[in-house]
């Protein structure tokens, strides 16, 4: 309502969020949270053996680790935060008001991790580290608290985003930073890291171990038994997290797994979803009983199975808070519900500062609603791209022609058949503008033009 | 001050409170931001540099050895510009949310190209880092590479500027179509150049320091040139860069836009300028002394630059904020007056004009079912008439189906479950029944 409005109208504004998050997840979980204690435990193992090549291992993991946290894993982080931006300034002005010192700590904890990955990594291999292990080791375990800290902050505003708590009634920055959900879900993201970069290390110990079978399989036993030791706070941390999430959002969770689409799939996926965590258990298992017979090829796949679900359970995360982006707060569309009278009694339209037309009249309803659904449906849909709104109501409604009651009539309750949706705002005039102008659309090959390209103002298309 | 035009955009402000008081925040932002802006004056000046010596290097071999240096600095540098990024970005997120998150949305395309473009810019730097050995004999690449990274980390700032500089004129939101016409507005390009001497300056600085720091000896040096070459070298580089200064300082003065200027603002600008004369001066004889050492006038050098920085950096914050004073004044007022607007108008609907009168029933299928099912034709799910002669006389078979449907029409969607609880349920279920079997819904309660 208040800034111009972002807009992809192919690939779709959620996924943009959805890909730079999803990416920054993994990187941060795999090679910084999960991956830093595990080097600095390889590393040690090496200076108390004084075996040379456990030393060789654990520079080699963290000279990757480097490359891809400094670059890809770091600008992904500040990626999050330009995309949301982008999508939803005024959720994240929001959330930023609310939770600036918790953003601030965080921000003096990155940067004493990247100073320490920097010092870390490069004074590996230096005459000082040689002579001094211990305080090498030092650092990566103050490397292994920091990153892992990063997270313990950011995790409190994560919570916050699905269960506000008191918050609502009792607004303070404590009460939002120890929300219902915070806990639970740390305690479920710390031993996740640590059995993601296992599998991580696992997949790459493979190759770089390969010509030396004798400590191949002595490597791939040590960190198999790391990543199972903590399988079990992991499996028992998901079941606590699973408990703590109110019971409106559990309603959400089906079509969280599955999307609205391929409901009907929930079964096999949730088979998917438990063969895949065995499938984890059963390869460190192996790891620890066999490491020799087991090939390299193999060692890959529960990483590969790691990534996805990291990305997975990130997806149904941000699906289950819906319809709210700040539970109770504020709706996925940006709206808060406390403006919701204001804008049913005046106009979505009469209170948008960026609005082609402030009023629905005889002549202008097509693009009146298109205004109204630039207003209140782009942030989550397109016209014809991802989550395209022509495909849902074909969906719906079928090839033949839309009846503009019959969809008016949807679009005014269709928050209580699909429960993620936030309710429509505006006014009945707004509404029937909206439903002329989707009708129209489906037979207008012009999509909705963002303001990056079309300027503040509202384009005419 | 100028009125604000009628075409200029009047946002709400986000209606929570800053978290902490405005002039904290302020003073956090200026001097968090000038320490992002040296290790990105590092970052640039110093890719720039890396090529520049390495070109120089395939005629004299020692530069080459510099470049090598010069390189390692900046894989360091350009993390710390990143993380050190972070900071002052969320201060100018919380003070200046709605002007920075408006220009943001105006070039959105190139703001969120930044994303990929600086992860490019940093796998190529270590990319060619780290191939200093492998392509010995494939110079030319190896320059390629170098060059690909200091042109990306020459197009970063440019994205930043503009966002910088477009959030201070909410008259022009209206006109902005995109990144490259915010490009076009007045100051970007004079304040681009004016940073990019800045970093050439800096960096130039910042090599003498390192290189030639005491302790450090010739061994530290990077290469076969003499310490008294390299100092030459960066000091003639700094006050080289420094120089240009005295021709964009005034450029970017002069396209300043009216609306932020003030007489304060020349004050703390004029004293900024005397600094760096005395910083041009002293580095000018030290060129032409025969010293070896960074000396102690080094350390001064650096002094009378930073406090150069920190008054330019105050510049700044006042003309951004005498620029926004107007505009941010109008939009407090009418935040104020529309959260006025909203609760009255919430008051009106919780004392309860509207829903009431019609039946539980009636008021769900209306609002839940009716979307999906009509009284005599299918529109999603099959009509009531159909249903009523499936569930005639059970509606509990109606409200358990409801609460958990299965799937028994392959070409129909499927139906989303209603736990909307027993009662509830019960009532739609009765009413369906009493419409699809053409009795009068009236009765219903």
């Amino acid at each position: 309502m208040d800034f111009p409005i972002f807009h992809l109208d192919v690939f779709g504004n959620r996924l943009l969020i959805a890909a730079i998050a999803s990416l920054h997840v993994v990187i941060n979980h795999m090679l910084a949270v999960g991956a830093a204690p595990l080097i600095a435990f390889l590393e040690w193992r090496g200076y108390a053996t004084g075996d040379e090549r456990w030393d060789r291992l654990a520079y080699r993991l963290l000279f990757i680790c480097f490359i891809v946290t400094t670059s890809l894993g770091a600008l992904t982080g500040v990626g999050i935060w330009l995309s949301t931006s982008l999508v939803n300034p005024h959720a994240i002005g929001s959330l930023i008001r609310v939770f600036f010192w918790a953003w601030f700590s965080e921000w003096i904890v990155f940067v004493t991790e990247v100073a320490l990955i920097l010092i870390y990594t490069l004074s590996w291999r230096t005459d000082w580290a040689r002579r001094h292990k211990r305080a090498h080791l030092g650092l990566g375990v103050a490397l292994a608290v920091a990153s892992w800290l990063t997270m313990a902050v950011i995790v409190a505003i994560l919570g916050f985003q699905m269960d506000t708590g008191v918050w609502t009634v009792d607004p303070g920055f404590w009460t939002a930073v120890l929300n219902p959900l915070y806990l639970p879900q740390l305690f479920f993201r710390t031993p996740f890291a640590l059995v993601a970069a296992g599998l991580f290390a696992l997949a790459v110990t493979g190759r770089l171990t390969r010509g030396d079978p004798e400590f191949r399989g002595r490597a791939v036993r040590t960190i198999s038994a790391w990543t199972l030791l903590f399988c079990v706070p992991w499996l028992a941390a998901a079941w606590g997290y699973w408990q703590a999430i109110p019971a409106r959002m559990l309603d959400n969770v089906s079509t969280a797994l599955t999307t609205l689409a391929f409901q009907q799939y929930l079964d096999p996926l949730r088979l998917l979803i438990g063969a895949s965590l065995g499938a984890v258990v059963l390869a460190c298992a192996w790891g620890v009983g066999a490491p020799r017979r087991l090939p390299s090829a193999v060692l890959v796949v529960p990483a590969v199975l790691a990534v996805w679900q990291l990305a997975y359970f990130e997806r149904v995360r941000e699906f289950i808070r819906k319809p709210d982006i700040v539970a109770a707060y504020m709706y996925s569309n940006a709206l808060r519900p406390a403006d919701y009278p204001l804008y049913a009694q005046d106009g979505l339209l009469a209170h948008a500062t960026y609005a082609s037309v402030r009023a629905v009249t005889g002549e202008n309803r097509i693009q009146a609603g298109r205004e109204v659904f630039r207003l209140a449906c782009s942030r989550c849909h397109t016209t014809r791209g991802v989550n395209g709104i022509v495909a849902k109501l074909a969906g719906l409604y079928g090839p033949g022609a839309w009846d503009p009651a019959v969809l008016d009539t949807y679009l005014a309750g269709m928050h209580n058949a699909r429960p993620f949706m936030p309710p429509l705002p505006g006014t009945a005039t707004e509404r029937a503008a909206l439903a002329d102008y989707l009708i129209a659309l489906r037979h207008d090959p012009a999509g909705l033009d963002g303001a990056q390209t079309a300027g503040a103002a509202g384009s005419t298309r | 001050m100028e009125s604000t035009a009628a075409t200029t955009p009047l946002p709400l402000d986000i209606p929570l409170p800053l978290p902490a008081d405005p002039i904290l925040l302020q003073a956090l932002l200026v001097v968090l931001f000038l320490w992002h802006i040296l290790f990105v004056n590092l970052m640039v000046g110093g890719s720039l540099l890396t090529v520049v010596f390495e070109l120089i290097g395939r005629r004299r071999p020692e530069f080459d050895a510099l470049a090598r240096a010069t390189a390692g600095t900046v894989t360091v540098n350009k993390s710390l510009a990143v993380v050190l990024g972070v900071g002052p970005l969320l201060g100018l997120n919380v003070l200046y949310t709605v002007h920075f998150y408006s220009a943001n949305a105006l070039t959105g395309a190139a703001w969120i190209s930044l994303v990929p473009l600086v992860t490019l810019a940093f796998l190529v730097t270590y990319a060619h880092k780290y191939s200093w050995d492998r392509l010995a004999g494939r110079k030319g690449l190896h320059l390629a590479i170098g060059m690909a990274g200091a042109a990306m980390f020459l197009a970063i700032p440019l994205i930043f500027l503009a966002n910088i500089n477009l959030m201070l004129f909410p008259a022009r939101w209206l006109e902005v179509r995109g990144f490259a016409s915010a490009l076009a507005l007045p100051n970007v390009w004079p304040r681009y150049l004016h940073f990019l001497a800045a970093s050439v300056a800096v960096t130039g600085l910042f090599l003498l320091v390192y290189f030639l720091r005491p302790g450090g000896g010739v061994a530290a040096s990077p290469s076969a040139l003499d310490r008294l070459a390299l100092r030459r070298l960066f000091y003639g580089i700094a006050l080289g860069a420094s120089a240009l200064q005295l021709m964009f300082g005034p450029l970017v003065l002069i396209t300043l836009p009216r609306p932020g200027l003030s007489w304060f603002l020349a004050g703390v600008i004029g004293v900024g300028v005397v600094l760096a004369i005395f910083a041009l001066v002293l580095m000018w004889r030290e060129i032409a002394a025969p010293r070896a050492n960074a000396t102690p006038r080094a350390a001064i050098v650096v002094a009378l630059i930073t406090a150069t920085a920190f008054t330019m950096g105050y510049g700044r914050h006042v003309y951004r904020e005498t620029a926004l004073r107007d505009h941010r004044a109008q939009m407090a007022v009418h935040t104020r007056d529309t959260g006025w607007l909203a609760a009255a108008a919430q008051w009106r609907e919780a004392t309860g004009q509207g829903v009431a009168q019609v039946p539980l029933g009636q008021r769900i299928f209306e609002s839940t079912c009716a979307a999906c099912h009509g009284v005599d034709r299918v529109l999603v799910g099959p009509s009531l008439r159909e249903i009523a002669g499936i569930y005639g006389g059970d509606p509990g078979g109606i409200a358990a189906w409801a609460a958990d449907p299965g799937r028994k029409r392959p070409e129909l969607p499927p139906m989303p479950a209603f736990r909307l609880g027993e009662e509830k349920l019960r009532a739609v279920a009765d009413y369906m029944l009493q419409l699809g079997s053409g009795g009068s819904p009236a009765e219903d309660g």
